[in-house]
């Protein structure tokens, strides 16, 4: 091989410029809360790219919107593990004694009753929901927006990631403050114009509808705002990843 | 076919993508670094995505048109395979193992290899002259009659001549430009499509195709299209000499014209005219 002096100087710089390159983008992504509680590990730089990508392209952009005669006429509500006698016993009451703890990084943390969070301003949207497997349903989604909530209990100004918790243990994630600040996301509590059904996640749910489903997890109980996710389980963000899943579900 | 662009010619690059032989000569190369590097990336994320692809649609194994379906609602097309979901009803007694979680992180991974080797391609086609020079079909060429009769030869799985391991035949151009131009960016634009944090910014890429889940119905259609097109391209390689074709993929080098007289020792390949008999 006869490689000329030009050719390995220049294929040196490239190589020093293209590792900068990615030194200065790894920097900058980070200090603009580019990169996913879950980047590290083999699929870290996928998980990095798309959940970067999306923030840089989405960050004000609103999930779709349908037309109420789009709402699905089959919705599916997909499986819910037994809730247990507990639950039962709340559903029993009509859920009156349901509460949302808010606490973390809050000036005023809280505990609101279903009754109080209806009482917030609502706001209502026709969106889809979307599973990971890929089926999808329509619906309109009525709750109160998220950002409400966080206004009400004072957000600290170093808060990045809203954790919220539902009933069933198992199921956690968390959110950017894109996400938890954006007017779509709701703590929902009514669907189609009724109480949401206790399959789609009655009496409260968190309604994402820039992400998939698994996002918009069923029965919630409780919100942390955090400006860290390591704390929290394994450290990945959520239990999406710590049972193989990425943690940030914009695709 | 009477085609005026010399093989040679076409498939020769400049003398800087040129090896020494070990004559001592320059030799060309059958295909540049940057075809034969993108070409083996593309293998990889290619068999990475239609792997994973397989996985995640095991936990739905249903297809639908326009924007929503579920099991509540009637498949277009159901594949009637075993799924990793019990809420899938298939007629199988058992529920495959859920694969999804890797599946869809190394799916994405994988696409976003595709997506920056294609764009690193497609520029480097345009800038040193790769798809005018050994992909566009020399127009004289570009008649139902030789594109017929190009189909025949490959139909009778015709050993291509020593020469043609210089050139693309015309049906190879023709299904090479359709596989990225056409079906390659079909996967891209029906796979963004799916997205709910991409069509946010761009509803459009949904809307103009006619829904979420046709967006899945057509990028499963292509994927069917795309592994198709891999498995007659094998077919070829191994028609036209599967040692040979590998080695000008890996090496660059198609040293045919060595081997068929090795006393002569032509470096270069005569300037060859492409003919159908």
């Amino acid at each position: 091989m006869n490689i000329s002096r030009r050719r390995l100087l220049t294929t040196g710089l490239a190589a020093a410029g293209g590792a900068a390159g990615i030194a200065l983008a790894a920097k900058l992504a980070e200090r603009h809360g580019l990169i996913p509680p879950d980047a590290g590990g083999v699929y870290g730089p996928g998980e990095t790219l798309t959940y970067a990508a999306q923030r840089l392209l989405n960050r004000h952009a609103a999930a779709r919107q349908f037309s109420r005669n789009q709402i699905s006429e089959k919705p599916f509500a997909n499986e819910v593990s037994p809730l247990g006698e507990e639950f039962q016993r709340l559903e029993g009451g009509g859920f009156a004694d349901w509460r949302l703890v808010v606490d973390g990084m809050a000036a005023r943390p809280a505990s609101f009753s279903l009754a109080e969070i209806k009482n917030f301003p609502s706001s209502s949207h026709v969106s889809m929901i979307g599973c990971e497997e890929g089926w999808t349903y329509i619906a309109e989604w009525t709750g109160a927006p998220l950002s409400h909530i966080l206004d009400q209990v004072g957000t600290l100004p170093e808060v990045r990631y809203v954790v919220y918790r539902s009933f069933q243990p198992d199921w956690w994630e968390s959110i950017d403050m894109a996400d938890a600040l954006h007017p779509q996301t709701l703590v929902a509590y009514g669907m189609n114009g009724a109480e949401l059904p206790v399959p789609f996640g009655g009496p409260l749910r968190m309604r994402v509808p820039r992400q998939l489903g698994y996002k918009s997890v069923k029965y919630i109980t409780r919100l942390t705002l955090t400006d860290s996710l390591k704390r929290f389980g394994k450290g990945l963000g959520s239990a999406a990843p710590e049972g193989g899943y990425a943690w940030y579900a914009g695709i | 076919m009477n085609a005026t662009v010399p093989i040679a010619a076409s498939g020769a690059p400049r003398p800087r993508s040129s090896a020494v032989s070990d004559v001592g000569v320059a030799e060309p190369k059958r295909h540049s670094a940057s075809v034969r590097v993108t070409h083996w990336l593309t293998t990889i994320a290619f068999l990475a995505l239609v792997i994973t692809g397989g996985e995640i649609v095991l936990s739905h194994p249903r297809f639908y048109w326009g924007e929503t379906g579920n099991v509540n609602t009637r498949p277009w097309l159901n594949l009637h395979l075993p799924s990793s979901r019990d809420t899938v009803p298939t007629g199988y007694g058992y529920v495959l193992p859920d694969q999804n979680g890797w599946s869809r992180y190394l799916h994405f991974q994988a696409a976003w290899l595709a997506i920056a080797t294609g764009l690193f391609y497609v520029l480097f086609g345009i800038f040193s002259g790769h798809f005018r020079r050994n992909l566009l079909p020399v127009a004289s060429d570009l008649s139902l009659k030789a594109i017929g009769r190009c189909f025949i030869r490959r139909l009778g799985l015709a050993r291509p001549r020593a020469e043609e391991a210089w050139s693309y035949n015309l049906l190879q151009r023709l299904t090479y430009l359709l596989v990225i131009f056409v079906l390659f960016p079909l996967m891209i634009w029906t796979g963004l499509a799916m997205s709910f944090g991409f069509t946010a910014a761009f509803p459009a890429t949904a809307r103009l195709l006619g829904g979420h889940q046709t967006a899945r119905t057509l990028h499963f259609l292509t994927t069917i299209l795309l592994v198709l097109f891999l498995l007659v391209h094998i077919l070829m390689i191994v028609v036209a000499g599967f040692g040979q074709r590998m080695r000008a993929m890996i090496t660059g080098r198609a040293d045919y014209v060595r081997k068929a007289s090795p006393a002569a020792g032509p470096t270069e390949p005569e300037p060859l005219r492409r003919s159908e008999p």
